[in-house]
């Protein structure tokens, strides 16, 4: 019982805190784009200049 | 969203900046992205370029003085074709669609939560911990319940306002009931909680209704957002000879406008000084540009491309051409508005029999003796076990994964409505320009030019806005040809590009000779050699297999055109089908509805915005993506790329879909039909509930993930 008393507590932060983490990145716009994350990350950045002119 | 506002917060130091949204179908790799990113944001007067790959657009965010139409000419010199968007295409579907999306993650979140908490009550917790357990399950449930439940509470209370009933009446009444039931039992302890059992429903429910609305917002974005700006106004000449500026509702016939090369005319008129070309294509879908003189009839939305022309406004406002056919449209649409889902069909049918059970199970508890408690309790387990968490799932599931299909074969489709219609097509009718033919001009003879003289040719085209000039330039830029560098490049209106290229006069234009006489010819000069490109407008790849497959299908198929009758007769000929020529938008409309009241259900495929009419009134309808905003908005679904089998694989997809959707009637029919019996008997627990509910569900989604691939 006592392990209950603090296992209850823990799960229920874990859920919590995905579902806050799943709200936050809704609202950050996370989820605008997963194709071109997916693809970026293959962007080689070699023209520096380029890149600071924007 | 939010990242687009953060570039304003540097606004102070600059000029004013505007945001600009580009669709840029042709990205296709990480290198488009950096190329697009890079491009653009080292361009002078941009501040950021920001790709976001799924939705196929480009965000600019630019100094105000930069128009649009310079962006997507510095897009075109990367290699993309782009196309503007309206500033925030979204807005209100997104909203709704993102609380969809919330109320499935809370819903998640308490379902997992409670069950957890239910699954050791079920295997035999005691005393104490039961009721810890119960009561954790309510404190987590209850919330839970009420913020996930409100799209369908809202609904429901809608539909009751108005006097109706709908699915949503049975879902919250079951919810509540059950919820309610619950947490009766919590506080008198002893009895059984359904917490697990309403949150599930809610899940599984709002995982249907979400992919719904990600399907229409998909395509919607796609489609809607495609809205070319029109003329806001003109500049106006009063009688004193002073000009200034007058909003397109406020101009009056007999105002005289003028308007520049470049510029969209904002009302109906003629032409009283000046000769021009015109590009009418946001009215016809055709690009061939049309010679404009002196007492010519132009219309509004209508680009002038070469020269200044004054006209003497005859009709602006709601009176213009454009907007008489926006009315024609609204009309045909009606019939089309009438026709009800099949989910809808379904619930009519399904939302008085699960009240009827419900009651006549209360009431046969109660007449045996039961007790109102424990008949409520089973009148509860009877609306949560027929709830239709399959059949709320059957349809939109079926439907989202085979619109995913199409789209990845470059077909949107715009809602689940549309894809019914699409199955019970028997009969196509066709435009001509712009659809069976690509409306657009293509150049025949680049094959004869050296790498020079194409190195020339493009650098005078891509100086230009004209169609043609647009042609020969795309054309040329895609086989990967580099421009010259030339110097004194200028327009002369009428005339074409001049400039000099290694101290040679060059020029791309109106031929010398007098054999130009619809505009399809241009000429190239380098100092004194001269030669003469073609256009045409060619068919589309793939027409004549396209068709063969529509027979198969036992869709004939037959052209309606607003175009000379021998035109279109030649390309009917050319791909064997029949063929009716000078038809005006009206006429399409009568042939539809004629049609269908010999009992067809007619595809109209178009892209003009003369089409729009006879593309609402169709049974469904289809357009290109080259079609006019007026076609795109009217059409079921829109096909991006050139070929035409786009159509026969959009009609086969809808008919798979239809198919796998009577399967999953069937098997959610089927489901209840056992479970039913048992609620009665009173011997649905909860368990049974969370277990017959969750492997009905699975067994719907994985008949429709069968859909994938049915767009091949």
């Amino acid at each position: 019982m006592s392990g209950l008393l603090l296992l209850i507590p823990i799960a229920l932060f874990l859920g919590l805190a995905g579902l806050g983490a799943f709200l936050w990145a809704m609202s950050n716009g996370q989820f605008e784009d997963p194709e071109g994350a997916a693809i970026r990350i293959l962007i080689e950045d070699e023209g520096e200049s380029n890149v600071q002119g924007s | 969203m939010d990242q687009s506002s953060n570039p304003a917060e540097f606004q102070t130091d600059f000029a004013p900046l505007e945001d600009s949204r580009f669709a840029v179908p042709g990205m296709r790799c990480a290198g488009c992205i950096s190329k697009l990113e890079t491009g653009m944001g080292s361009l002078p007067g941009v501040v950021a370029a920001r790709v976001n790959f799924s939705a196929k657009q480009l965000a600019v965010t630019h100094e105000a003085s930069i128009n649009d139409r310079v962006l997507i000419a510095e897009i075109g010199k990367l290699g993309f074709q782009a196309q503007p968007l309206s500033a925030n295409p979204l807005g209100r579907d997104d909203r709704e669609r993102k609380r969809l999306i919330r109320a499935l993650g809370v819903a998640g979140f308490g379902m997992m939560n409670v069950m957890l908490l239910s699954v050791s009550v079920w295997s035999g917790a005691a005393g104490t911990t039961r009721e810890l357990f119960t009561w954790l399950s309510a404190l987590i449930g209850v919330p839970v319940i009420a913020y996930a439940g409100r799209p369908f509470f809202d609904s429901a209370l809608m539909a009751l306002r108005n006097g109706r009933t709908n699915m949503d009446v049975p879902i919250s009444i079951g919810v509540i009931l059950a919820t309610g039931m619950s947490l009766y039992e919590t506080i008198a302890g002893g009895g059984e909680a359904y917490f697990e059992s309403a949150a599930m429903l809610l899940f599984f429910l709002l995982a249907g209704r979400t992919l719904d609305a990600v399907m229409r917002d998909r395509a919607r974005a796609g489609i809607e957002s495609l809205l070319r700006q029109q003329a806001p106004g003109a500049m106006v000449l009063d009688a004193s000879g002073a000009t200034h500026w007058i909003k397109a509702d406020d101009l009056a016939p007999g105002d005289r406008m003028l308007v520049a090369a470049g510029e969209n005319l904002a009302a109906d008129g003629i032409i009283e000084r000046g000769a021009s070309q015109c590009d009418i294509s946001l009215v016809t879908g055709e690009s061939a540009p049309q010679n404009c003189g002196v007492g010519d009839r132009v219309i509004a939305g209508a680009v002038n491309l070469s020269a200044p022309i004054a006209v003497r406004v005859t009709a602006s406002g709601r009176d213009t051409v454009i907007a008489d056919i926006a009315r024609l449209m609204d009309e045909a649409g009606q019939s089309r508005s009438r026709y009800v889902r099949i989910a809808d069909r379904a619930s009519r049918l399904y939302a008085p029999a699960v009240h009827t059970l419900a009651v006549v199970a209360f009431l046969g508890w109660m007449i045996a003796g039961a007790g109102w408690h424990h008949s409520l309790t089973i009148a509860a387990a009877v609306l949560i076990i027929t709830c239709p968490c399959a059949l709320g799932l059957a349809v939109p599931v079926s439907q989202v994964v085979a619109a995913g299909a199409l789209m990845r074969r470059g077909v949107l489709v715009k809602d689940g409505s549309a894809l019914e219609r699409f199955a019970q097509i028997d009969r196509a009718l066709f435009d001509k320009t712009g659809t069976i033919t690509l409306g657009r001009l293509k150049p025949l003879d680049l094959d004869r030019l050296t790498q020079e003289q194409g190195a020339v040719a493009l650098a005078l085209a891509q100086a230009s806005r004209h169609p043609i000039a647009a042609a020969i330039r795309d054309e040329l830029a895609a086989r990967g040809i580099t421009p010259a560098s030339l110097g004194d490049l200028a327009e002369q209106s009428g005339e074409g590009m001049r400039g000099t290229y290694r101290g040679q006069q060059v020029s791309l234009g109106r031929p010398q000779s007098a054999e130009n006489v619809d505009g399809s010819v241009t000429s190239l000069s380098i100092g004194d050699v001269h030669i003469n490109i073609r256009l045409t407008d060619a068919l589309r790849p793939d027409v004549t297999a396209a068709m063969d497959q529509l027979r198969q299908m036992g869709v004939p198929a037959s052209i309606i055109s607003g175009d000379r009758v021998d035109a279109v007769n030649a390309v009917a000929q050319a791909i064997g089908i029949a063929a009716q020529g000078h038809a005006l938008p009206r006429d399409k409309i009568k042939a539809i509805e004629e049609l269908q009241s010999a009992g067809h259900r007619v595809l109209m495929v178009g892209d003009g915005l003369n089409d729009g009419p006879a593309l609402a009134a169709a049974t469904a309808s289809m357009a290109p993506a080259s079609a006019t905003d007026m076609g795109q908005q009217a059409a079921d679904a829109v096909f991006t790329g050139d070929s035409l089998i786009a159509v026969p694989v959009a009609i086969r997809a809808a008919r798979k879909t239809m198919r796998v959707v009577r399967q999953n009637f069937a098997l959610a029919i089927g489901y209840n039909a056992l479970a039913v019996p048992l609620a009665f008997a009173g011997l649905v627990t909860p368990f049974v509930a969370a277990i017959a509910m969750s492997l009905s569900s699975v067994l719907v989604v994985a008949n429709a993930l069968r859909l994938t691939r049915a767009a091949q």
